[in-house]
């Protein structure tokens, strides 16, 4: 296909504004799929994405439009994937804004706009759900002309459940997206903007070739990783994969490498040629690092090695995926996990506890700290418990959050964000009814319970988006809880000096409550160093008998002995004091409602 | 009778009213069955009684209310029975006239337990119980009156609305009595029962208090010269009783791990290694002996480390030393270990094990604990 009949394009949503049911329509209306394939959702096809109707991985559909070669590159919709999503669009020429009628502008829907300008975009907006009876066609255009700087005129208004407008979309798409440019008798260059794992062919890479052409069994190289492999074969999905002779500058398909790790070929690198290679690689490579840690522990010990098993399968599939074998003296074995943010956390423990059927214990999650020691070492710390007393300096990652909510709310809002260290930014009015709110945040504090918060504060009305900006230096203290004198390195936190106090004592308030009077008085403590901060006792029992015993008895109290006993089996030994495990998540609902 | 069994059980499930907290096999109502029910438990006698020995060591009629029975009838049956050198009956203070009181003396009754449960009124209205305070004195001199020189009292604490002040007037007015044997037991409300779903919150708010009352008790009575010999039993101590072991050979066969036979509906029996229970539907059990049958029961085989975990959950909650000889398996020896070290039990020469003083207000936990 000639250069100037191909358009490449992504759509950028909010989740629920309809994106998926967009891209499903565009694929039957251009009988890329009949009406008999049609599985609702096309695009989604990990179980968990359709049931959270979230696209975790991007994908990129090829369809044929009045003589035109569309490529679709689906992009990851969360604020976890921002660089997955910035990848995706630097693959594009153009991209669908959809907006819900019913819902307008949302914090997502700006920061992914603002994305796709930072990339030099055709924006195309569009209005969608024009056929609710609450819908606010107007109203949404209004907004998202005002975003992208359009007129409301030059919005689409269209209906991807009724299919009412499709038609226009793609005509637009032809019309107003520039086709790609660059230069097919150049060395080869393409920008990985996707891999997944297949189990016989090993990794696939999704690319965009943006200058000369790849084909099957050539020589390649990723240019930042270095990583050298042959290509098996090359084609595009049209929606399944299609081989194809090859792939030409300003295409978009996939090739696939043989590799059998999917972290040796990392989204963003730039495939080339090994015998004619490229001397700059594209630009925009940024290593992504893991952001928000936890500790994976199995409820039985007996599962470490399948709960092992089933993160090493993940992985194959999920490069941005961190995990190391971490051993707890309360927990047992498990293993300590990077993620990108919350959602890729919950992903990760859902799919764990879903398709490898794993009872987990997940620790209180906390972000990846940067650590100078007095001895001058800078490290890099991902376990409160593995926090240097003696610390030079220690920085923490800091985020741009965006929160856009109805007026009305805007002071319970500021009202969160300076209780949780923030920076007010800047606030600017989206319409007369919404603002969008920016504020600069200690990732710390939203890792918790922040978006609970946000979302009861301001009854659900709040959308919130965020980007990780750098690292900042804090003022932080460790704080380490004992149980009897021992030390509990699960339970360990990090927190803001003029926070410590405070947090110590819910935190010694929630164990006094969770940890059953035993045997003898036991003390609960929250320290600093070896300053305590604030201390609990837990009396001693002083009965624990079963009333009478006589010759009918027998059989319930022992059996009622034997359940006690089992009892006692669950919890976690911490030197000689028995605790529940949920006592190790008390960490987690400090702030929330007691029970 | 030929059999090694020495300890012999006979139900008599008839109440004059089901108390609220009861979790008992009884019968309320039906006076007219009195007969037909003695009838079948010597009927029942005759089929089971080859397992004892003679002469027995003790016999005990428990319920139900076994002096609500006709006294005709509580006559045949005692008659019958085999000859025992303790025969305990319970009996309920409203019961207890002159009358009854002669009977029991005459048919070689020893012992009698009499389920006085609070003295303060209101106390005894919440778990009504039908006996006022004075039907209790007058019940205990009564049978006192009769040459009934064993007698046992049943407390309970922890009663909805019970304050410390109540139970401190409840030890005084029972130790004033100077009963020979006193059974004090924590009010146990089974979940889902009437009497829990009407006192739920009250309840909760005993419990908390228990402990301190369970301390009280114990601290109470043995200032009082009684011996603490079982987690919920008392004795008057051999130096105040003419040098006699006043705790109930019947009971203490339990706690040693001795067979044991039971007669009547509901009646548990545990014979060389075997435990069963005789149905507790009373029509069935009726029409069963009237057909010379025996009645149907539901069977528990005890293994050999089933018996052995209940020797050490029924020995510890004597203050006798217990004999760990055979009994290795039944205890997991880390644990025993720690509890040493808590000051919780204590070995001693021998291959005895015992729990110290503050090990025994903590029994079931440290016997959960100990058990492997």
């Amino acid at each position: 296909m000639k250069q100037e009949r191909i358009r490449n394009f992504s759509i950028i949503a909010h989740i629920d504004h309809g994106k998926s049911t967009l891209a499903d329509r565009i694929l039957e209306v251009t009988d890329t799929v009949t009406g008999r394939e049609m599985r609702a959702q096309v695009l989604d096809t990990m179980e968990l994405e359709r049931e959270r109707g979230i696209t975790i991985k991007a994908q990129a559909v090829r369809v044929t439009w009045k003589g035109h070669e569309l490529n679709l590159i689906d992009t990851p919709g969360h604020v976890d994937f921002t660089y997955e999503v910035s990848r995706s669009l630097q693959a594009c020429e153009g991209a669908l804004l959809v907006v819900d009628a019913a819902q307008g502008i949302e914090a997502q829907t700006v920061a992914n706009a603002y994305l796709a300008i930072e990339n030099d975009l055709e924006i195309v907006p569009v209005v969608n759900k024009i056929d609710l009876p609450s819908a606010d066609a107007d109203g949404a255009a209004a907004e998202i002309a005002e975003l992208i700087g359009d007129t409301p005129e030059h919005v689409l208004r269209i209906s991807a459940k009724t299919g009412e407008g499709i038609e226009d979309v793609l005509d637009a798409i032809v019309e107003r997206i520039s086709p790609p440019a660059g230069d097919p008798a150049a060395p080869a260059r393409a920008l990985i903007f996707d891999s997944s794992y297949d189990q016989y062919r090993g990794v696939v890479a999704f690319v965009r070739v943006v200058d000369g052409s790849f084909s099957a069994r050539k020589p390649l190289r990723a240019m930042a990783q270095g990583t050298r492999f042959e290509s098996e074969e090359v084609g595009f999905l049209s929606p399944t994969m299609q081989a194809a002779e090859a792939l030409g500058a300003g295409e978009v398909g996939y090739v696939i490498t043989g590799l059998k790790d999917v972290s040796r070929l990392r989204v963003g690198d730039t495939l080339t040629s090994e015998r004619n290679p490229a001397s700059e690689p594209l630009p925009g490579y940024k290593d992504v690092k893991p952001m928000v840690f936890a500790g994976l522990f199995p409820t039985d010990s007996d599962e470490y090695p399948a709960l092992r098993d089933a993160l090493e399968r993940l992985k194959l599939n999920d490069g941005s995926l961190f995990y190391e074998p971490e051993t707890s003296q309360a927990l047992g074995f498990g293993f300590r996990c990077g993620f990108l943010g919350l959602l890729h956390m919950e992903i990760v423990r859902e799919r764990l506890e879903r398709e490898f059927d794993l009872d987990l214990i997940v620790t209180a999650p906390n972000v990846a700290y940067r650590v100078l020691t007095k001895a001058g070492e800078e490290l890099e710390v991902h376990n409160p418990s593995e926090m240097p007393r003696e610390v030079e300096r220690v920085e923490e990652p800091y985020i741009k959050a965006s929160i856009i909510v109805p007026k009305d709310h805007v002071g319970p809002v500021m009202e969160l964000n300076t209780e949780r260290r923030g920076r007010f930014d800047h606030m600017e009015y989206l319409s007369e009814e919404r603002v969008l709110l920016v504020y600069e945040l200690p990732l710390a504090e939203i890792v918790l319970d922040y978006y609970d918060q946000l979302k009861s504060r301001t009854r659900g009305y709040a959308s919130f988006d965020y980007d990780v900006v750098g690292f900042r230096e804090g003022n932080l203290e460790r704080v380490d809880v004992l149980i009897a004198g021992e030390p509990v390195d699960a339970l360990s936190l990090i927190v803001h000096r003029d926070g410590a106090y405070a947090r110590g004592r819910m935190l010694v308030d929630r164990l006094r409550e969770e940890i059953p009077r035993q045997f003898f008085d036991v003390a609960v403590q929250a320290a600093i160093g070896s300053r305590v901060i604030a201390r609990e006792t837990i009396k001693a029992k002083r009965k624990d008998v079963l009333a009478k015993c006589y010759g009918g008895d027998i059989s319930r109290k022992r059996k009622l002995l034997e359940r006690q006993k089992a009892g006692k089996k669950r919890m976690k030994q911490v030197g000689a004091v028995e605790v529940p495990q949920e006592a190790f998540l008390a960490v987690l609902n400090l702030d929330g409602n007691k029970k | 009778m030929s059999g090694g069994v020495r300890h012999l059980y006979v139900h008599l499930p008839f109440c004059a009213s089901r108390c609220g907290y009861c979790d008992f096999v009884t019968v309320v109502g039906l006076q007219g069955q009195h007969g037909a029910y003695v009838t079948a438990l010597l009927a029942e006698l005759e089929l089971e009684g080859g397992v004892l020995a003679a002469p027995l060591e003790s016999v005990f009629l428990g319920g139900g209310t076994p002096t609500l029975t006709a006294p005709g009838e509580l006559e045949r049956l005692l008659h019958a029975l085999p000859p025992a050198e303790e025969i305990t009956v319970e009996a309920n203070p409203e019961t207890v006239t002159p009358e009854l009181a002669a009977l029991l003396r005459e048919c070689g009754v020893t012992r009698v337990s009499l389920g006085a449960q609070s003295f303060q009124p209101r106390l005894l209205e919440v778990l009504e119980r039908r006996a006022r305070p004075d039907d209790v004195r007058r019940a205990f001199w009564t049978l006192r009156g009769a040459g009934l020189d064993n007698l046992s009292l049943d407390l309970i604490y922890g009663i909805p609305e019970q304050s410390p002040c109540d139970l401190d007037a409840d030890l005084d007015e029972a130790l004033a009595l100077k009963p020979e044997h006193l059974s004090c037991y924590e009010l146990e409300a089974k979940p889902g029962t009437r009497f829990t779903h009407a006192h739920g919150a009250e309840l909760a708010r005993q419990a908390e208090a228990m402990e301190s009352y369970f301390e009280r008790v114990v601290a109470r009575l043995t200032e009082s010269g009684y011996r603490w010999y079982e987690t919920a039993n008392f004795c008057r101590s051999p130096s105040l009783a003419d040098r006699r072991d006043l705790r109930s050979r019947h009971n203490l066969a339990y706690w040693r791990g001795r067979d044991y036979l039971g007669l009547g509906i509901g009646a548990v029996s545990t014979i060389e290694g075997q435990r069963w229970r005789t149905t507790p539907r009373l029509a069935r059990y009726l029409a069963a002996l009237a057909a010379g049958e025996q009645p149907e029961r539901e069977l528990e085989a005890l293994p050999a480390p089933v018996q052995q975990s209940e020797r050490v959950l029924l020995g510890l909650r004597l203050d006798e030393p217990l004999l760990l000889d055979g009994l290795d398996d039944a205890v997991d020896a880390e644990a025993l270990e720690r509890l040493e070290r808590l000051g919780l039990v204590e070995r001693a020469a021998g291959g005895t094990l015992a729990l110290t003083e503050r090990g025994r207000f903590l029994g079931g936990g440290v016997t959960a604990e100990l058990l492997a």
